[in-house]
């Protein structure tokens, strides 16, 4: 049969179809028919709860290493590092993708076969639902006393009377009522199970989401001095990085100018040096349009053509000039240097390329190391580190080389560093090397006629930027938002039935019965049920008991009290029922599982533990 | 330099700080006198009212089915008008049907007397911290969440108000008092010692309303799951005990005594399963909200950063305990496995990621 039951075989239809769970599969073995038996078996195995849930612990499990091994889409360098230092781990890691795991071909083969679990679960469980919420709950079972709440009194009322009271009152209640036979069937909750199955659907879409996201996506780093601008195209990008679909067609045209960068910093107290304001003011223009101004700050991208521009980091460049030996200008420019600590102390080198001769004539390379504190301790106070991060007391320490900077050797260049192996330090009269601690408009002379260095008055403050483009950011969001919302459907709506019969007992006094059945027991339930019962009650009163005298003494209570598993106390006309309701052509189903079941309720609790915090 | 990593910081008042130690240390003493009431509640309460739980097994091996349970319906005010129906509830076949214990104090007056005042002083100590934690607030002037020392210190003080909370609602949950305020000591011992970290302390980049509802979430689901996490454990014990004396087992005599008192197996389960379920779409939340922060701050809302990776590992720890639960011969202990192990993702997360893993989530410095 086609319905599920992981609950309650023993009530038969009643029972059944309480959610959408997929049946569970207790046999083990292979098929014994060809090829198409082994694909269906395949297939139920995968779309099993039983599989979902050890796919879901594989990919807690492989999720892990990444978090341990630096990945090369987090921070190449540190890749590098590792790989240096790991000459005999390096190559299985690199077999296992061990440096790209959340892209690797085993981490993907999870996450793939959990969202074709999942939506092979998902489909067949909509169709599922459409259909019971097309049907009409089930008729009552045949004794009303095995379920988990139950209650009973004698009325004099006719059942007919109480029947379409109890109808009314179950659909004021908003459940879905109909009377079959001799009792009113009701059902509520199924906003449970929509809201399990949108859970899941909205995992699928936030999936897809994230998938397109990264496919598409472009990220490029840019630092920019301020004055410099930036147009969004690929050669003006320090580095970039994008998706396996992306286009560089796809590039937004747009241009921004870092106008100026303002970075503010406590004076005084234990918090001096901490940042305060840290704003780059840019002026933007979209494909061709009018200037416009922004302010980009650190939790403040700036938006512009469908991309987002961060902040990133800043630091200082100090504008030099040099001079040949015959007194010509070779370079002017500022020059980015890179901070390593919170006071932007900054290291940084100065390359010469072009233009310059040396005293013979000759042409030649020059590169100068430099070191910059914006503000200094002062002379003879310690090693030379910044003490602020403000320019307050800037002071550059530079030293010079010449010869060759091998910027053409074919290697990339980190734009921060010499490479000194073609070249020669300058040294002095006396043979010490040349290193020079300078003041801003102050200038050092090269030996032997060589030229000479400014640190001039004037110095710049860069800022980096990231430009990212992302799609399907805003469809992630509508999944997350769908995912929370039907989670807590389905953890704290609880599905469940309530039944109401009426006959006509062997006294010819009506006899009502009622009784709750839900997910497992709950506490709720019960609750739920009693003030049903008390309603209907007031409709229906409890007849006097022929045995009494006075009937105002009756405590309705007595005729409640009847012990529920007292066969006696059920109408005799439902003793012929089916007790054991166990579905014969079910084998597979293991009736231990099926009734323990009962016993956990994931939709009520949850529930009621909220109202706990409600009632704080 | 990073500007990510820094961001407006409030001027450090030095001696809210300085109050906040103290009150910080002040609740530790409390706490460590209300260890000392939940201990005497325990040698003190009565070890006599063993065998319920034996007693009640061997009845439901006898009876075919369960005893029915009667719940009291609500009475109307009126004094004979009872005409109302009384509901029967049944427990499912197939259960344990054994009886709660009767708490630490094992029903004795004494005990209960120390339960009592371990109760007050844990309340008290409770209020004491509370205020520390304001105090450094109102010191950097921020959300106190800025480095692990204040991490530890919410921690705490949202577990123990959990728990007060709890108990206020009347549920049965003193058999928590001991492992909580145990812990609560640890956590706090640790937080100062090696996590002390000076208020004026460079605050990074939390400069962003998702500092207080990504982090306080986070912190809620934590200390919230913790108590889930007990419950499991004690759950774990309880049901082996349980099980032993099912099969006819001679439990000894302090596991007899200590067991004999504790909630019955299907109730502790059941309180951890509420916790749990009840915190998970919290959970999620808080790691979407985290998601958004990150597309703020940094430019993308996932990057499988170590914090991130860590998170999902909880999420789908606990998912997995939600579907073993629903799942044949994964419900019972199985699932409370998994459930403990989700919990000691959770803290891995907090503990190993700060300490041993470089992550772009640097504020959380010790
Ligand atoms: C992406 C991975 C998945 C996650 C994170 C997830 C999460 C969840 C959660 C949190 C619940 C609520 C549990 C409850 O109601 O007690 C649930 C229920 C359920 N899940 Fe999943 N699930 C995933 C994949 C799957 C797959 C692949 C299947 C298909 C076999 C599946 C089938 C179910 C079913 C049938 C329920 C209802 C259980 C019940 O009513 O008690 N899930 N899932």
């Amino acid at each position: 049969m086609s319905k599920t039951e992981t609950e309650t075989h023993d009530l038969g239809e009643a029972g059944a179809q309480l959610s959408t769970a997929p049946k569970e599969e207790t046999a083990v073995g292979g098929p014994t028919l060809g090829v198409v038996g082994w694909i269906r078996w395949f297939w139920r195995q995968l779309t099993s709860m039983r599989v979902a849930l050890i796919l879901l612990f594989l990919l807690s499990l492989g999720a892990i290493p990444g978090s341990l091994i630096p990945q090369t889409s987090a921070d190449e360098l540190k890749v590098q590092t590792f790989k240096n230092a790991h000459e005999t781990l390096t190559p299985i890691y690199e077999k296992l993708q061990l440096f790209d795991v959340y892209s690797s071909v085993w981490f993907s083969a999870i996450y793939i076969l959990l969202f074709v679990s999942l939506i092979g679960c998902i489909v067949p469980r909509s169709w599922q639902f459409v259909g019971q919420l097309r049907g009409r709950p089930p008729g009552a079972p045949g004794r009303l006393t095995r379920l988990p709440a139950y209650t009973t009194w004698r009325t004099a009322a006719e059942p007919e009377q109480v029947r379409e009271a109890a109808l009314a009152l179950l659909k004021g209640r908003r459940f879905r009522a109909h009377t079959i036979k001799d009792a009113v069937a009701a059902e509520k909750g199924y906003l449970r199970e929509a809201g399990n199955l949108l859970f899941h659907i909205a995992l699928i879409v936030m999936l897809v989401a994230f998938a397109w996201g990264q496919l598409f996506k472009s990220e490029g780093g840019k630092l920019i001095i301020e004055g410099d601008g930036f147009s969004n195209t690929l050669t003006q990008y320090d580095d970039f990085k994008s998706g396996s679909l992306y286009s560089t067609d796809d590039l937004a045209p747009f241009s921004f100018q870092l106008d100026s960068f303002t970075g503010t910093y406590e004076k005084n107290g234990p918090q001096r040096g901490t940042p305060r304001t840290f704003e780059a003011a840019v002026t933007y223009a979209e494909g061709g349009g009018a200037d416009k101004k922004a302010v980009i700050r650190v939790n403040e991208p700036l938006k512009v053509g469908g991309s987002k521009v961060y902040l990133i980091s800043h630091g200082y460049a100090p504008v030099v000039t040099v001079k040949d030996g015959r007194g010509k200008v070779v370079f002017h420019g500022a020059v980015p240097l890179l901070p390593f600590d919170n006071n932007i102390t900054s290291t940084g080198a100065i390359k010469v390329m072009d233009g310059y001769r040396d005293k013979n004539g000759k042409k030649e390379q020059l590169g100068f190391q430099a070191f910059f504190v914006p503000t200094f301790a002062g002379a003879g106070k310690g090693d030379m580190f910044s003490q602020f991060p403000a320019l307050d007391f800037p002071v550059i320490a530079l030293t010079g080389f010449h010869g060759d900077l091998r910027v053409d050797s074919g290697l990339p260049q980190n734009v921060y560093q010499l490479d000194k192996s073609k070249m020669t330090q300058f040294k002095d009269k006396d043979g010490n090397k040349l290193a020079q601690r300078m003041l801003p408009g102050e200038t050092m002379t090269l030996p032997d006629g060589a030229g000479s260095i400014t640190f001039e008055k004037d110095i710049k403050e860069w800022a980096s930027f990231q430009v990212s483009q992302q799609p399907g950011n805003g469809l992630a969001l509508a999944g997350a938002i769908a995912a929370i919302a039907g989670l807590s459907g389905s953890l704290f709506i609880q599905r469940r039935r309530v039944w109401v019969r009426a006959v006509r007992g062997e006294d010819g006094v009506t006899v009502v019965e009622m009784a709750g059945l839900g997910r497992s027991e709950s506490a709720r339930l019960p609750e739920e049920l009693a003030d049903l019962a008390v309603r209907l009650h007031a409709q229906a009163p409890t007849a006097p008991e022929p045995a009494e005298d006075d009937p105002a003494d009756t405590p309705a209570g007595d005729t409640a009290d009847t012990p529920a598993d007292d066969p006696a106390a059920t109408p005799a006309g439902h003793l012929a029922d089916n007790p054991a309701g166990h579905p014969a052509n079910d084998p597979a189903d293991n009736p231990a599982d099926d009734t323990t079941d009962l016993a956990e309720d994931p939709a009520d609790d949850p529930a009621e533990a909220e109202a706990e915090g409600a009632e704080k | 330099m990073n500007l990510a990593a820094v961001s407006l910081a409030a001027e450090t008042n030095e001696s809210l700080a300085r109050m906040s130690d103290v009150l910080i240390y002040s609740s530790m003493a409390v706490y460590t006198l209300a260890f000392f009431a939940h201990i005497a509640e325990w040698v003190l309460g009565s070890r006599s009212k063993v065998g319920r739980t034996a007693a009640a097994l061997t009845a439901t091996d006898t009876t075919a089915a369960a005893p029915a349970v009667t719940v009291q319906v609500k009475q109307a005010g009126g004094a004979a008008v009872l005409d109302r129906p009384k509901v029967v509830t049944r427990s499912a076949a197939g259960t344990r049907d054994v009886p709660d214990g009767p708490g630490a104090a094992g029903g004795t007056v004494q005990g209960d007397l120390y339960g009592r005042i371990a109760v007050s002083l844990t309340a008290l100590a409770f209020l004491v911290e509370a205020t520390g934690v304001v105090f450094r607030a109102l010191a950097v002037q921020r959300a106190p969440w800025g480095n692990m020392y204040e991490f530890s210190t919410t921690f705490s003080t949202v577990a123990v108000g959990a728990y007060l909370g709890f108990l206020v609602a009347r549920k049965n949950v003193r058999w928590l008092g001991l492992p909580l305020v145990t812990t609560v000591l640890l956590d706090l011992g640790m937080a100062v010692t090696w996590l002390k970290t000076p208020s004026d302390q460079l605050v990074p980049a939390l400069d962003s309303y998702w500092l207080w509802i990504h982090v306080s979430t986070a912190i809620f689901c934590g200390a919230v799951f913790y108590l889930g996490a007990v419950a499991t454990l004690l759950y774990l014990f309880r049901d082996s005990y349980e099980n032993k004396l099912a099969t006819g087992g001679n439990p000894g005599s302090f596991a007899r005594s200590v067991m004999e008192r504790l909630p019955s197996a299907a109730s502790l389960d059941k309180f951890s399963y509420r916790v749990n379920a009840a915190i998970f779409p919290l959970w999620t939340f808080t790691i979407i909200a985290g998601a958004i922060w990150a597309g703020d701050a940094w430019g993308r809302y996932w990057g499988w950063d170590a914090k991130e990776v860590w998170s999902f590992i909880t999420w789908v720890g606990y998912a997995a305990y939600l579907h073993a639960r629903a799942t044949a011969g994964w419900k019972g202990r199985k699932a409370a496995y998994i459930a403990l192990i989700a919990f000691a993702c959770f803290l891995f997360n907090y503990y190993g990621v700060n300490i041993f893993v470089t992550s772009k989530h640097s504020y959380a410095g010790v």
